[in-house]
Parts: C-alpha cells; structure tokens; sequence
C-alpha cells in the first residue's frame, strides 16, 4: 500500500474504478481464493486507495464485480473502521488513544494534533480540507507510545513536540 | 533484546536474534543467517513427524490461548482430500501487545519459514497471513520477502525441487479488533463482517471456507523453524519453572516503563526481574501500582502479585492472571487505575462485533457506568452493578471479547476498590468534565 | 433405539432423536425455552443468547438453539442460573429498546413484551443515559423498519440471506452503534419479502398495510388456506369487529413453513367487500325480485331437475364442498364442468424446496379435479350457449364472458358479488365467500386442508354447498348434510379420491390424498 492513497481522491466517484490495472490487479486475486466473495475486503482496499474513500456508487460496483449485492458489501464495509465511507481530507491521521498510550501521554499528542492541523475536534477534517484525524483505538505499537498513522505512514514515539515535524511533511 | 535496546544478559536470544537487523530481511540475507534449511528438512520429512516433534517440544499458541501447537496441528483430518488451510493470525491487536509486528517488521523470512513448514505439517497447501490493517509497514515488509520467496523456490508450486506446493497469500484486515479471534479471522477472509462463529464446528473440521483449518500465531510460527532446526529437546529444556511452558517468549512491556520494548525470555522468567531489570523499572520516584500482563484482556494484578510472578502459562496464573498475549501493561503510581479501566471498556465498546446481546449493550452499558464514575457523579451502587454486569458478560457470549471487557473492570474493583471510592467519595476531582 | 437420546428436561424425561437441539427437545418435554434469534425456518446464528440454559455437568450456560442433547443430559430452564441470565439478557435489550408499546403495532404480540413480562426485571438500572436513536426507515413496498426498537436478533437478514436468497438487508455498523440496513435502490421487493414483518419478534419490521389498524388483542384469529394459488400456504386471518385485517403465515412444514408470499398476505379486501348479493333474487318478469330460501332453492331444483345438459362454470376458490355439491346437482345430466384458473408468474422461495407462488392462482384446483371438474374453462364456455342449464359457482365473469352466458337457456348463479353481468341469470343466489364458512382446499400435491370461518356471511349468504345440498333435495330426496363437515364426509364416502376422509382426520396440517398431481386440472 503506497504513502499516496489519497493522491486520486478527486476522480469523479461516478467512473467506474474496476477498470485497466486496478481491474488486472482484482483479477490477478481471484485465483488466491475459492470464492469471490473473499475478494471483497481487498476490492474495498483498492477503492480507497484509487478514490481516498469509498462512495455509495463504488460500493454498487463492487458488488457488480464480486457478485454480491450493495447491501451486504455495505454491512462489511461498515463493519471494518479503516474504511472511509465518507470523504476525508487529503491526509488521513489516526492516533492511537488505547490505555498504553494514555499511559505515556497520547491525550496531550491528540490535543497538539488538533491545534495544529487546525481540525479542532476529533473526527473533524480541517476547514483547508488537508487533514481528517481521528482517535483509533490500539495500533498495536504500545512500545512506542505514542503511534500515529499518517496515511499509510507509521510515525512512532510522537510527543507533541515532534507533531510539528511530522505535519510537515504532509502538505 | 534488539531493538530498539541492546540485548540484555539475562534475555534468551531465538526469535530476535535478528531484530535492527536490516540485511535480516532479504532473503539472501536470511539463507546467510541459517534461514530455509529448516524448511528444507522438512519437506524431507513425514507431516506426522514434524508434528510429533512440535508436541515433544512443549511449544504452546503465543496468541493468547496457550492451546499446545503440535496437538492443535494433529487435529487436522488425513486423507480427506479435502483442501486444507494454515491461516496465520498476525492481527497482533490486543492493546499492550507488539510482538509479532517487530517479527514481521524485521524477520518475515522467519515467519514465511515457519508458514511453509506448519503448512506442510498440516496437509495445506495454501496459507493466508492475516495481517491488521494499521499494520501498513509489516505489509511492505512481508509483501516483499514473500515475493522474494517465490523467486527463490521457498514457495510455489514446486518448493526447492521437492515437488510440492506452498502458497502464501496476505490478506489486509480494516480495522477490527475481534478479528483476531480465529473464527472472525475466518469470516474476515471469506469476505464477511468479523462476526466470531459458535463452536462447534472447530475449525479442524470445517473452518476457513468450510475446509480443515489451522490459526496460528506469528510467534508461534517463527518458533517451527527453530525447533526443527536444533531440536525439540532443546526447545523443551528451555523453562525456568513450570515444565508445561516451554522455549522463549517475547513480552511487550509499555505503559510506564523506562525501556518500553520486547523482552525474549525463557518462559518461567521472574516479572519482577523483567520489569526493573531488563526494562528499566520505573521512573525515577516513581513505584510499581499495576500490571495487566496478557494484554488487556486478563485481571490486572496489583504490585505485589506482578512482582511474585513467573512468566509463564502457570506462573501468572498463579498469582491470579493470564499470560494471554504477554503485552505488559505496566502503570506506576500516577496512573488512574479507574481511568484506564474506563479506556478499555471504551476499546471494547467499540470493537463490539454486535452479536451477541449481553457484549454489544453490556460492553457500552460498563463503559456509560465507568463515565459518569470518573464524571464525578457516581452512586455507590455503580459498583455492584459494574460487578453483576461483568457477572453477566462473562462466560455467556459466543467470544470471549464480552469477559475480557469485564475482567479488568471485576479486578480493579477488587484489588484497587479504594481508587473507585475516590471518586465515588468525590474526594478526588473529575477526570472527565461532565457535560 | 440408539437413534434415540435419553434427556431430562424440568424434570420431564423425553426421548429425541441423535442431533436434536435442545430447544427443540424442549418442545418435546412441554418446556419453551425462550429466544429471539432462533427461528425453526432459518439457520441459528446463537446470538441472542436468550436461550442460554443450565445443563448439568457443563461448566457454563449452554445455548439451547444450537446445543444437541447427548444422553443423560439433564437440562434445567427454569433454575435460577438460567433465569437469572434470561432476565439480564432483557436487560440488555431493554436499555436501548424504546417504552412505546402503546403506540407499537407489535404490543400484545410482542416477544419482548412478553418475556419481560414473564421474567424480566421491574425496573431499570440504566438511569437517565440517552437510549440510542436512529430515525424510521422505508424498507419497502409494505415494510417499514424502527430501527429504534431493533433487538439485533437477524432474523430478517438471514431470511433475506438464506431463505430468499437475495441478500438486501445486512447489519451495518457494529457494536452498539449496530442497526439493520438496506440499499436505499434495493428494497424489499422480493415476492416473499414481507415475512420479515412475522420473522421480526418485536415492532422493529412493521406492515404498512397494517400500520395503526388494530391492538393485537382486539384481533380474533382464525386458522386459514391461503386462497391465492394451488401451493395452499396454511395461513390465519385476523379480524377486527368482523373485517379483515390482516393474513399472516401459519406453520406448515409440509407447505410453507412459516411462510407465505406478498401477493397472498396482500390480498384480502375482497372479502370485506360490501357489493354483495344479499338475498336470492330470482327473475320474475324480466325483473330480479329479492325472494326467501325456500322459494329460490324450489327454483333450483326445478331449474336443475329439468335440463338434460348442464354446463358448471365454478371459481377455482370454491370449496371442495361446494364444488362438490354443486356437481351434484348435475348428475342426472351430460355434464361440463370447469373451474376458471387466472395465471400469473412463478415466484418460488429459493430456501424451501417446493414452495412458490404458482403459476395458477387459485387454490382449489386439485379439489375440483377430484370433485368432476374435468373441462377446460374456454371448452366449459364454449359448451354454455348449448347447453339446458348452465350453473356459475362464484366465477368471476368478464365482458365476453357475460355475453355468451346472456345466450345460455337458462343460467344459475351462485355468487358473492353483485355485478350487473350476472344479472342475466335466472336466479341468483348468495353465498359465502372463502373467509365466511368452513371448508376445504386440495393443494397441488394432492394435500386435503381446511380453513375456517373467520367473519359473519352478509344478509342471507349461505355456504355453496348448503344451497346445492337443499336443492338436490327437493329434486331427488337425497339426505342434505347440515354442517361443513358432513358435507365433506358425505362427498369422500362417495368419490374415492378423497378416501374415505374427515375433518378430524384433517387435523391442522392437512391430509396428502393423492400424490402429486400437477397439471391434472390445468
């Protein structure tokens, strides 16, 4: 999964995203697995990455190319936090808030986070469209406390002093 | 253990020999190291053989269970000509826990190894490596070295010369937490939401795409390779204590800890050593008030349980824990023990799957409870009612993410009731402003 | 008798079979066990928990709906460990389940109603927090959900999933924030769609068509056939003050399971209809002049005694009785009798082997198979201009086929609606619709089934089979049987078809007489 996986997110969402070599690269799948129906999270991977989200209409045509029906790749999509049924800004920022984070002071990270990107509650996507953060639960990285995930960008041991930096280097 | 500190003296060096070890992750690099001759043994060997030798050397799941791996493998049917699965579990979510990220991070040819030889062991031919989502650098990482793999006949359909036939497949999890029990992992794959499944069946009879299954854990898998390598007498004499837990263990220590990190010891390892010791103790002026040891799934233990403790499946069980996942939750005395009781009941509310009644409303019922405790506006009845609901939540749900929400909450309670009286006294300000 | 497994439940010993689940072997012991997620007809997904029940020996609480009973078992459901679970499962549910039932189609049929009554706690510890809210949404042609009242159990979307196989509606979300949802461009529109409104154990899924109609105990219940097609889908029809209500499915594994279509559930307002023949009418010059029962029937017999060739034009809704009956009267004759089949399309329910909504829609065809009813409709028809006498059993008659019964000698019409095309008749006589007597419909296998009166006839209707019985006895002094049932026994001593039978042998599911049989009548 490439660091740019909001790059595209402006494509008109109505054009169809199983086409050319994201179409070769679901295809290439298929053999992985015994049923279409387990293509379904990589699809829904693939979407995002070529959109930065995943639209009412991307999930009907996902449905059209795995032979399901809109509602249920809709109940699976909503099952998994990492998908993004709804646009988002044009960096994504997940910063974990699970006890061990706590512990080492990610309450005082969040707080620095908003302030700077200028998002000011979590959930929210700053008013320049640049960053949506949100707060995740354990990321699975409690040693260096306190992880945040920038895109698809691993950034360890945050204080709110290093937020700056890292911010940076996301325009 | 590696990195990001030096080894220490008293840490048992297998799994991590290679951590910080860049040149680890390529392929050459690992066949330098000794790596694939393990699996080149056993592609020599009989499936029956290679499991025998698993059982012998005692080696237990290191995903939280404890389930003994050899026996698990024997499960699986033979001469069923039924396709056959190895699922590996690298979900790695239980807060506390970051093992298996570093041995995917830095070794994933050791976990691609022990894939191939526990598929083999099992009749698969097929394994999938569930890997968390949020996991997007050991995705890089495992990405490449499997197609290493492949280029280098570890994998294929015709795996060095032998004839047989090894698929590895990564499959991306999206952010679920209860994923990581096998049987969510099972419908995570097929494409469905991660509902965990009512057992029976077991997964050795019909499991991943209704086909005999084995779930592994990473640590589990990057053990095989060790013991078929040097032994399972060796892996077996690896034990300080109980001789039911065997070989080394990585422990993730964080929270308040001066070396956060993973520590490889050999089980039976003292805590108190392993938290003053090779992870540093606590910081300066500061006492040990807490440890949830097996993630945050288990009772929290108090001071001077942890400090008693041996580390293993027995040893914190014996001082009225689990081992689970062996992430260390570690909290000094400026933690809120309410607070972070209230943090994951707050994790597990939210990764609910929304099955089973008494965990999707008790999971955030507990978690309204412990809110308006911390709020400053809690009755003294809150606590009987947050133990009758744990009571409730546990032992009646088809997982267990429903009890391991009321664990922590049922031992804070009792081992740190004074914490709760605290604020129930409204001695203590608010933690949480109320609305 | 290894095949059978030896279990103690509440103290009642019982022998199932291997593999019975033990909500099932409950039923066997007169034990209910209570759930919500568990539905016989669907695959059990044990999440309710509800059913969780105490078996000795098991270190916990054993979900009933998917747990086999093994031997020895002994299985307590009403120990205070299984209802202290019970009762904090309804705690559970209530939290976030609104206190509406007073304005909740579903009150007095409600499962969680119910169950709260019977066990639950009496009050709350939830306090003042918010229950979740989610608004209304249009799920369909007649189906709309509250999501607010919603207890998760599935059933809906297992049926849609597996029984109906076009899986529209899904969980969404999870957790707490859990709700059922849909594709706002895929409703549920499948024909068999609005079982989820039964399948649903609270007011979460509700009938449009039903929305506000009637309090669940203001409803009189009566045991019915479906009168839509040949399947013969055991139903009941529920009725307010005399009136139609409602259809719902009943169970009949043989048949329909639990099930039945849209096109049946939806279509009952023709049997309140109010434009009905009200008293025998019969022609007297040129005029219909209202007349009493024993002037119209000497009318028919006289009608019937003196025609040679009598041509039957019957609904395919009629009863076997009447059918029956009215066949009767023809005896003496050549005789053309035929049922009138409408059609419409297919629509099976991919989950229940040999179960649709047929291609013929009507109900009864196998019955008029069995009863005589051997001509095609249009040979029937064609056969009216020729014939002495031609006799219309409650068929509906369009335009053309008004004109050529205006050519008949002489016509009989024994009918529920007043219609001016009918009113070229000689007599016409009212009778009862399928909804106001006692009766019995053959299915397309061959399967004998009953239903009951469930409303009061208008003004002087009587039974189809009443009028024919009375008049055949002023023509041949043949014995005229009083009730529905003698009616029946009279006419299966006679016509080996039907064996023999009777009502009590009918019992609630119906009898198989003849093995399939379909295409006989057609």
């Amino acid at each position: 999964m490439s660091g740019t996986a909001h790059a595209a997110r402006h494509d008109a969402p109505d054009q169809p995203v199983f086409v050319g070599q994201v179409k070769d690269k679901l295809e290439a799948l298929f053999p992985s697995y015994p049923t279409r129906m387990a293509c379904l999270l990589p699809a829904l991977w693939m979407v995002q990455e070529a959109r930065g989200w995943i639209s009412p209409d991307a999930i009907a045509e996902v449905a059209t190319v795995l032979g399901l029906t809109p509602a249920y790749v809709r109940g699976v999509a909503t099952f998994y936090t990492m998908y993004h049924l709804h646009p988002v800004g044009r960096h994504f920022i997940q910063v974990c808030g699970t006890s061990p984070c706590h512990l080492c002071g990610s309450d005082e990270v969040m707080k620095a986070i908003l302030q700077q990107t200028g998002c000011g509650e979590v959930g929210a996507t700053s008013p320049d469209d640049r960053f949506t953060v949100i707060e995740v639960e354990c990321l699975g990285a409690c040693g260096f406390a306190t992880p945040i995930l920038v895109d698809d960008d691993f950034h360890d041991s945050v204080t709110p002093e290093r937020v700056a930096g890292v911010l940076a280097r996301y325009p | 253990m590696g990195f990001p500190h030096p080894n220490h003296p008293k840490e048992t060096i297998v799994l991590s020999q290679y951590f910080g070890d860049a040149d680890a992750r390529t392929y050459a690099g690992w066949v330098k190291r000794g790596g694939y001759e393990a699996l080149k043994k056993a592609l020599g060997m009989a499936p029956e053989a290679i499991v025998e030798e698993i059982k012998a050397s005692g080696l237990r799941g290191r995903g939280g269970a404890g389930f003994p791996t050899g026996l698990k493998w024997s499960f699986m049917p033979k001469g069923d000509h039924k396709p056959h699965y190895l699922v590996c579990n690298a979900d790695e979510s239980e807060p506390g826990t970051f093992k298996d990220r570093e041995l995917m991070r830095w070794t994933p040819h050791q976990l691609i190894e022990g894939c191939a030889i526990g598929a083999y062991a099992i009749g698969a031919e097929r394994c999938y490596i569930y890997i968390r989502g949020e996991f997007t650098e050991p995705w890089r990482v495992m990405t490449k070295a499997v197609e290493e793999a492949y280029t280098n006949g570890a994998l294929g359909a015709n795996v060095f010369g032998t004839g047989k036939r090894i698929d590895i497949v990564l499959h991306r999890g999206a952010g679920a937490y209860i994923c990581g029990e096998e049987t969510a992992m099972m419908n995570s794959i097929e494409g469905r939401r991660g509902n965990p499944r009512i057992k029976p069946p077991f997964p050795a009879v019909a499991g991943l795409f209704g086909m005999p299954t084995t779930i592994n854990n990473v640590e589990t898998l990057t053990a095989v390779s060790h013991i078929l390598n040097r032994g399972a007498a060796w892996y077996k004499g690896l034990c300080l204590s109980s001789p039911k837990s065997t070989g080394t263990k990585l422990f993730s220590v964080c929270g308040h800890i001066m070396k956060p990190g993973n520590y490889e010891v050999t089980m039976g390892f003292p805590m108190k050593s392993l938290i003053h010791d090779l992870a540093g103790g606590m910081r300066p002026g500061r006492r040990l008030k807490a440890v949830i040891p097996g993630g945050s799934s288990v009772p929290i233990m108090n001071a001077v349980e942890a400090e008693a403790a041996l580390c293993d499946y027995e040893g914190i069980v014996a001082q009225g824990s689990m081992l689970g996942s062996a992430g260390f939750i570690v909290m000094d005395d400026s933690a809120d023990i309410v607070y972070e009781i209230y943090r994951l009941a707050k994790f597990y509310a939210h990764e609910s799957c929304a099955q089973c009644t008494q965990c999707r409303e008790g999971t955030a019922w507990t978690t309204k409870i412990l809110e308006r405790i911390l709020k400053g506006q809690g009755k003294r009845e809150d606590l009987d009612l947050l133990l009758d609901l744990s009571e409730q939540m546990t032992g009646k749900t088809i997982c267990v993410l429903s009890d391991s929400c009321a664990t922590p909450i049922v031992s804070g309670i009792k081992k740190f009731p004074e914490e709760f009286d605290a604020y129930l006294s409204r001695a203590k300000a608010p933690a949480l402003a109320a609305v | 008798m290894s095949d059978l497994v030896n279990v103690t439940i509440d103290g009642v010993a019982v022998a199932v079979p291997k593999g019975t689940t033990i909500i099932e072997a409950a039923k066997q012991a007169g034990v209910l066990v209570p759930h919500y997620c568990y539905h016989p007809s669907l695959p059990s997904p044990a999440v309710c928990r509800m059913c969780l029940v105490d078996v000795e020996k098991a270190p916990k609480l054993l979900p009933a709906c998917v747990t086999t009973v093994a031997e020895g078992n002994v299985i307590n459901v009403n120990n205070e460990k299984s209802k202290k679970a019970r009762e904090s499962v309804l705690e559970f549910l209530l939290i976030n389940h609104p206190l509406d039932c007073p304005i909740c189609d579903q009150a007095g049929e409600c499962e969680l109603q119910d169950y709260v009554f019977q066990e639950g706690r009496a009050n709350t510890r939830y306090g003042d927090y918010a229950k979740r809210f989610n608004p209304v949404e249009d799920f369909g042609p007649d189906v709309l959900y509250v999501a607010n009242r919603c207890i998760l159990c599935t059933r809906c979307v297992r049926f849609m999933e597996s029984v109906a196989d076009e899986p529209v509606l899904n969980v969404s979300e999870r957790g707490d924030r859990a709700f059922i949802g849909i594709d706002p461009d895929h409703l549920l529109t499948h024909p068999w769609s609005g079982n989820v409104v039964d399948l649903c154990p609270v007011g979460s899924l509700i009938s449009k068509d039903f929305l506000h109609k009637a309090r669940a105990w203001d409803l009189d219940k009566t045991a019915s056939i479906c009168p839509g097609c040949t399947q013969g889908c055991n139903t009941m029809i529920d009725t307010r003050d005399d009136i139609v209500v409602r259809l719902r499915p009943r169970a009949n594994l043989e048949v329909n399971r639990h099930f039945i279509c849209d096109t049946g559930r939806a279509d009952y307002r023709w049997m309140n209809r109010g434009d009905r023949i009200e008293a025998p009418l019969v022609r007297e010059g040129g005029k219909l002049i209202p007349t009493d029962w024993d002037h119209a029937l000497a009318r028919l017999a006289e009608l019937t005694r003196g025609a040679r060739s009598i041509v039957i034009l019957a609904s395919g809704r009629a009863s076997t009785e009447s059918l029956g009956f009215v066949r009767r009267l023809a005896d003496h004759g050549t005789v053309t009798a035929a049922v009138k089949v409408p059609l419409g399309t297919e629509a099976p329910l991919a989950g229940v082997p040999n179960l649709a909504l047929r291609k013929e829609r009507a109900p009864n065809l196998d019955g008029a198979r069995l009863a005589g009813y051997a001509a095609t409709w249009a040979g029937a028809l064609a056969a009216a201009p020729g014939a002495d006498l031609v006799l219309v059993l409650d068929a509906d008659i369009d335009d053309a086929e008004a004109a050529t019964l205006a050519r008949a000698r002489s016509a009989v019409v024994i009918g529920t609606v007043d219609d001016d095309r009918i009113h070229c008749a000689n007599l016409l006589l009212p009778t009862t619709n399928m909804a106001e007597e006692n009766g019995t419909y053959v299915n397309r296998d061959g399967r004998v089934q009953r239903y009951y009166q469930a409303k009061a006839a208008p003004g002087m209707a009587r039974p189809a089979w009443w009028i024919a019985a009375e008049a055949g006895h002023l023509a041949t002094g043949a014995s005229a049987p009083k009730t529905a049932a003698a009616a029946f026994a009279t006419l299966s001593s006679s016509m080996p078809g039907l064996g023999g039978l009777t009502y009590a042998d009918l019992g609630h599911t119906g009898r198989v007489v003849s093995p399939a049989t379909t295409g006989a009548a057609r």
